[in-house]
């Protein structure tokens, strides 16, 4: 197993709180990694840092593909970090609601196109080629994830797992080797999340992706992940395999509080 | 009612000293209020009610409009009967419908210019009247002083235009909604009061006059003629101006705007530049703007910062907002209505301005998408087509 991406002592404050503490981190090569930790324990401005929507205060992100040099990603802006190949999703949904579904596709794959002003205009033979391309692409995307039925619907019309779904469809459009889910599972019913598991596992398999995923519905971090990052109060506070975390003593109190004795 | 009684009821004869109570008014406003409001309730019943039933049908229906450009029996018939129509339209009317005609026809281009902006990319521009000055001034001034002709100012006049988009662009960068309104709002201003003011540079409030009107090969036309060729001129530019307003909506930056406006964080995420989706939004919409500009200072042959005030970039805006955010075809019905309908209505002059407000209140309450609103669905049908292509 090779780390692909390496967070080294990530350092966020705000004004005077300090959000995330000297965080560090490691994903392996298709692997799922679940990040955990009670509310405002600063999981989200995690994922944020790594997108590129917050420059962290301190800190290194280094990503290292095989076959590519490494890079660090710090300050970056967030299109670029997807072109590097880090794609996300939202906690609470951010789609393009007024455009069809096949568009939100389409617009992931917009970081991976290059025709300009003038190819749109003049349409020569490139541009419609690669729009005809992206067009199919999108579409291939959709019939994996399991939403070609909702091609042309616009996506604020869509049932709620669909529109998760959507958003993983749309961030898997731009090629990412590692995809950040920010709470996939949030809000929908057991069998939507079932299938949300097979997803992941197939995303993993199929498409050679790591996953990093934030998520409290713990049923699917133990049967899903294969290991977990525990945070709390900006800082973590243990790591290691599912049976390990669910046995380790910090993480106990954390989510339970400490045991007295009264 | 009772809010109009100072104004339709009393009147003051002052010449005579004595007070005037128009009961009559009192009884005509109390009747018409009582009957406005049924229609208004009725109106907002019939909303909620084609709600209702609209909503599990709308998935498998096309919208009438969108039927109409798709069929071709409808369509092409339309189509003719529109070009021939445009095509005699000066040999028929008089120079003073022509004179008409092209003004709205400017107004098409700009307003389908700054569609890119507001309807298309989600920035709220207020001071979008800059850049159609910008155009106007860069003719007068360069025929002025090198004494450029149209045509060679027209791309220039263009690209100054697009230059003070991407100026006006950077600052506003990080804002969005109402700070990136006042801003824009504040940018038009300065550039009014700066033509006003630096007289040496732009001759102030005098404006520049016996501005040329454009040639076609060095021949000299009539007062007519020249009307006419403008007009042609006119129908050819917004001609090109809907074609390529409408390649770029439907191709990989369109996207990328309509993305931008839909959501810019997540925009950003999926990989889209904002930067540089934003400036070639404002670039672009003021490119027209500019065009519309020197056209318009040939066609009146004078200018002067008076007719590039705020009241004016409301007006375009008006226009993008009634005719449907994002819609080429309802920005230039949109245009058509909003300066046809006030020369047209000139008997009416006095209620023109109540009137016009009226009608967009209506129309922002029952209509809030504008006359036509469905830039999404035409792209619908592609989408179509391509699946079944390729399955």
């Amino acid at each position: 197993m090779r780390t692909i991406l390496e967070i080294k002592s990530l350092t966020m404050d705000f004004g005077g709180l300090r959000a995330l503490d000297h965080v560090d981190m490691d994903i392996n090569e298709g692997e799922i990694v679940a990040l955990i930790g009670p509310n405002g324990a600063g999981k989200t401005t995690f994922f944020n840092c790594i997108t590129g929507i917050y420059a962290p205060t301190e800190g290194d992100m280094i990503i290292s593909r095989p076959g590519k040099k490494k890079t660090r990603i710090n300050g970056l802006k967030p299109n670029l970090v997807t072109e590097k190949g880090l794609a996300r999703t939202f906690q609470n949904i951010r789609l393009f609601a007024n455009m069809t579904v096949l568009e939100n596709v389409m617009i992931g794959r917009h970081c991976r196109c290059s025709s300009g002003i003038l190819g749109a205009v003049f349409r020569n033979r490139a541009t419609v080629k690669e729009e005809q391309k992206v067009v199919e692409d999108s579409y291939m995307i959709l019939e994996k994830i399991g939403l070609s039925e909702y091609v042309n619907e616009v996506a604020m019309n869509l049932p709620y797992g669909a529109q998760r779904r959507l958003e993983i469809a749309r961030a898997m459009a731009t090629e990412p080797f590692v995809l950040l889910l920010d709470e996939p599972a949030a809000g929908m019913n057991p069998q939507e999340t079932r299938e949300l598991d097979d997803l992941i596992v197939r995303l993993r398999d199929d498409e050679k992706v790591s996953i990093l995923l934030i998520e409290h519905d713990m049923k699917l971090v133990m049967s899903l992940s294969d290991r977990i990052f525990v945070m709390d109060y900006g800082k973590k506070i243990a790591q290691g395999t599912p049976d390990e975390i669910k046995n380790n003593p910090a993480v106990i109190k954390a989510y339970l509080g400490e045991e007295t004795d009264a | 009612m009772f809010l109009t009684f100072p104004i339709m009821v009393i009147r003051v004869n002052t010449v005579e000293n004595v007070v005037e109570w128009r009961w009559n008014n009192m009884i005509i406003i109390g009747a018409g209020s009582f009957f406005l409001s049924f229609v208004w309730r009725y109106l907002l019943k019939k909303k909620e009610t084609g709600n209702q039933k609209a909503k599990p049908v709308e998935t498998d229906r096309v919208p009438l409009s969108q039927r109409l450009f798709e069929d071709h029996k409808i369509y092409i018939p339309a189509a003719i009967a529109i070009a021939v129509f445009a095509v005699i339209f000066p040999f028929v009317f008089s120079m003073y419908q022509t004179n008409i005609m092209i003004t709205a026809l400017i107004y098409v281009t700009i307003a389908l210019g700054l569609n890119i902006v507001v309807g298309l990319a989600g920035l709220l521009d207020l001071g979008y009247v800059a850049f159609y000055a910008v155009g106007a001034y860069s003719y007068a001034l360069l025929n002025y002083h090198y004494g450029l002709g149209f045509w060679t100012v027209l791309p220039i006049g263009a690209g100054l235009a697009a230059l003070f988009g991407i100026i006006l662009g950077f600052p506003v960068l990080r804002l969005r909604g109402d700070y990136l309104a006042i801003v824009t709002l504040g940018f038009g201003e300065i550039i009014r009061l700066v033509l006003e003011n630096w007289n040496e540079f732009s001759f102030g409030p005098s404006g520049i006059a016996n501005i040329p009107r454009p040639g076609f090969f060095g021949i000299d036309f009539s007062l007519r003629g020249a009307t006419i060729y403008i007009y042609f001129l006119m129908i050819g530019l917004t001609l090109f101006t809907v074609f390529v307003v409408n390649r770029l909506q439907d191709s990989r930056i369109g996207r990328a705007w309509v993305a931008l406006r839909e959501d810019e964080v997540a925009c950003q995420a999926m990989g889209i530049d904002k930067t540089k989706t934003k400036l070639t939004a404002f670039a672009l919409g003021a490119t027209w703007a500019g065009m519309g500009g020197v056209v318009f200072a040939a066609k009146t042959t004078f200018i002067n910062p008076a007719s590039f005030t705020i009241w004016e970039s409301i007006n375009i805006l008006c226009i993008v907002v009634l005719g449907g955010m994002g819609s080429i075809i309802g920005v230039i019905i949109g245009a058509f209505v909003l300066i046809l309908l006030p020369e047209y209505l000139r008997a009416f002059s006095e209620y023109r301005i109540l009137l016009f407000g009226a009608v967009l209140v209506l129309m922002m309450v029952f209509r809030p998408g504008g006359i036509i609103s469905n830039v999404r669905r035409t792209y619908k049908f592609e989408g179509l087509k391509n699946k079944t292509e390729m399955s």
